[in-house]
């Protein structure tokens, strides 16, 4: 739950509200942490409710290719004949020691999955935040400053051309232009092989590819991990950029009108330094709180652009999952990433909070 | 939002009452343009959709005609002027059908989400109490987490991934209605719980109406004003998601109904390859479809904030709005937890409904 979230919910209850702003920032850090555990509590029941009552995972996953016998001997031994409230507080229990299941078709844990896997997810995220950022605010604040003019028209419907073209097309499109036709950057996947070789052999490799590449001091396997992230960093970008785009407008616009700014520009301050400093600024405060809901989309995001660029993350590997009909590790990536959704929102809030003291109350 | 749409929207058809005409009117410059231009496109969509089996020279999952087999990969040609995939079907055909499916999907997920996120946020924000604080929490708990994810669960429930035209099309619209109805849930709760302190609710209740006549007849009425926005922007989403379902291996098969996404990964290694006709043709109609129905949400949006709206358009409407409001001492924003988040600022969350920081 973020505090978008929340914010109705304090406006309608007065008394709550009371409550949680009297202590200030660390009160509400404690009360904002506290909510995080229905917000997962309610996913993980959610997740394992809807996917328990398809059936079991495993006549799911090797239905057909068993005897009827053998079958419900694994479920048997798999415990899934059992009552299913049994069943969920052992999951409950499991989730709790941080045990989220263990694949039916790999038979690895689900939170190795995410050691091995998550680190590629986390740095096409990362990347595709700075596209957001380099691409997203400064369009923005144009569009603002030129309002009902050509630039604005143009800003904004590519914000919404961003919106309109889902990631894998963009991607699709992407490669093929760059990759295949033009040559210029690399098809799919990390890296090549022969880095992928070299950075093998580091003695504490890190999964992160950029810092694994840093660490071997070849130059030439940094390019080449860096080219590889171009254009998956570029598809799912563009998809935050334009919601930065329409946000840094719409808050530069209102910064713009306000007092304070007119009265910067009666004391003769520059048109550029007022768009830079005084209307910018405060229009950057929704955007740190929008970042939270963000997460949620890069993560979906992440999911389809991984698969268009065969980039082995945990996006990718859960369309593997899925096509292996593996449901215990769908089921336990999908709950992870609530953890991680729900995890990365607190953070986001608590800076939020932060840096603007009206959140806090 | 603006006089037309304060009007009561309790007869019978949204959509006919959608007052788009009025938007017209008041917009000018570039924001008429956005609107026309999303009005046409949306046209398109909803035409092709309709007359898909007229305009499609082939049945969606034809492989053959009197000369034979289309054969695989062909480029576009005369007799497949977009060419065929890699399965062997028409790319054109495939990509009128596709209308088809998804519009077929967008009016069941927004019905169903209309339907049980509206009563659900009436009941909820009327009658209050403990159901309703756990209907919230709930409701931000599936806001707040990735909605394709959540789509892919309610997927594997309901159909376990693959499934005909009709299961296909259910099991698409009712993982994204899942998805959706905590945003119909949020908006329209918050307003019942504004417009229930109103004087006018009041005096039903002592004149003696019952619940569920105040209910619906008075709240509801005042409530949905914001239903247009959020149903065209969570149309244009429907539409991704079930793109996107189709994408990573949801998708209905290719026997049973186009489906653009399917399609769309079905064209991973055709771009590898150079063959662009499979890759192209599906993604720019789900752009086209998606941006008209965003283009016209966007204007329905601005028109409806008077600091967005076209400047010149300002003086001569934001008169109207005051006089006509149908909100007792009617300011947009009155009201606690009222309709400001979809007034105030333009801060779009992954839904692309606006949320207030």
């Amino acid at each position: 739950m973020s505090t978008v979230a929340m914010a109705p919910e304090a406006d309608k209850l007065p008394a709550a509200r009371k409550a949680s702003s009297g202590g200030g920032l660390g009160r509400y850090l404690v009360v904002r942490f506290l909510l995080i555990i229905p917000t997962i509590f309610i996913l993980v029941t959610l997740v394992f409710v809807l996917m328990r009552t398809t059936g079991d995972p495993i006549t799911a996953a090797l239905g057909g290719r068993l005897t009827p016998e053998q079958l419900a001997d694994r479920i048997h031994q798999a415990g899934y004949d059992r009552p299913i409230i049994v069943q969920y507080f052992e999951y409950l229990g499991q989730i709790f020691t941080g045990n989220f299941g263990t694949t039916i078709s790999t038979k690895r844990p689900v939170l190795e999955v995410l050691t091995t896997y998550g680190p590629a997810t986390f740095e096409l995220a990362f990347y595709s935040l700075i596209v957001a950022f380099l691409v997203g605010i400064p369009l923005g604040m144009l569009a603002a400053y030129h309002r009902d003019k050509a630039t604005d028209a143009i800003a904004r419907i590519s914000a919404i051309l961003f919106y309109a073209t889902p990631v894998f097309f963009v991607g699709l499109l992407l490669k093929l232009v760059f990759a295949v036709w033009l040559g210029w950057l690399p098809v799919a996947g990390r890296a090549t092989t022969a880095s992928e070789l070299e950075m093998n052999f580091l003695p504490n490799k890190t999964g992160f590819y950029t810092i694994d590449a840093i660490q071997t001091g070849n130059p030439e396997v940094v390019s080449d991990v860096l080219s590889h992230a171009v254009l998956p960093a570029i598809a799912l970008g563009l998809l935050t950029a334009g919601v930065f785009l329409r946000l840094v407008r719409t808050n530069v616009i209102g910064t713009l009108s306000t007092d304070y700014v007119d009265a910067a520009r009666s004391r003769g301050v520059s048109e550029f330094r007022l768009v830079r400093k005084h209307a910018y600024r405060p229009a950057l405060i929704p955007i740190i709180t929008v970042i939270g809901l963000q997460i949620a989309l890069l993560l979906g995001g992440a999911v389809l652009t991984e698969t268009t660029f065969e980039w082995k993350g945990l996006g990718f590997e859960l369309v593997e999952f899925i096509k292996a009909r593996d449901f215990v590790a769908v089921q336990g990536i999908v709950v992870l990433l609530a953890v991680i959704v729900a995890f990365t929102n607190f953070i986001v809030d608590i800076i939020a909070a932060l840096i603007d003291p009206r959140v806090r109350y | 939002m603006t006089t037309a749409t304060l009007r009561p929207v309790a007869k019978p058809s949204l959509w006919q009452r959608l007052p788009v005409v009025h938007q017209l009117r008041q917009s000018v410059g570039v924001q008429r343009g956005m609107l026309v231009a999303g009005l046409v496109l949306m046209a398109i969509f909803i035409l092709t959709a309709v007359f898909a089996p007229l305009l499609a020279p082939f049945r969606f999952n034809q492989l053959r005609d009197a000369s034979g087999t289309f054969g695989s990969q062909q480029p576009p040609s005369a007799a497949h002027p977009l060419g065929t995939t890699v399965g062997g079907y028409d790319v054109l055909s495939r990509v009128i059908w596709g209308a088809q499916t998804a519009i077929l999907v967008i009016v069941v997920a927004v019905l169903l989400s209309i339907f049980i996120g509206v009563l659900l946020g009436l009941v909820s924000g009327y009658f209050g109490g403990w159901p309703d604080r756990v209907l919230v929490v709930v409701c931000d708990a599936i806001y707040a987490f990735p909605s394709l994810l959540l789509a892919i669960v309610m997927s594997i429930v309901i159909s376990g991934g693959k499934s005909d035209l009709a299961g296909g099309i259910l099991a698409a619209a009712i993982s994204i209605t899942v998805v959706y109805i905590p945003q119909y849930f949020r908006v329209i709760r918050a307003e019942t719980v504004r417009i229930k302190a109103e004087a006018y609710v009041e005096s039903a209740k002592v004149l003696g109406a019952s619940s569920p006549r105040i209910m619906f007849r008075h709240v509801l009425r005042n409530a949905t004003r914001t239903l247009p926005l959020i149903v065209t922007l969570n149309s244009s989403e429907a539409i991704l998601t079930l793109a996107g379902l189709g994408f990573i291996g949801f998708g209905i098969e290719p026997s049973s109904a186009a489906e653009w996404g399917y399609d769309l990964n079905k064209s991973i290694s055709d771009v590898t390859s150079g063959i662009w006709w499979t890759a192209l043709f599906p993604g720019v109609a789900i752009v086209l479809a998606v941006l008209g129905i965003t283009l016209v949400g966007e204007s329905l949006n601005d028109l409806a904030d008077p600091r967005l709206r076209g400047r010149r358009a300002v003086a001569k409407a934001s008169g109207e709005v005051a006089e006509t409001s149908v909100v007792p001492g009617g300011t947009l924003d009155g009201g606690p937890g009222g309709i400001r988040g979809l007034e105030d600022g333009e801060s779009f969350d992954e839904h692309g409904i606006e949320v207030r920081s």
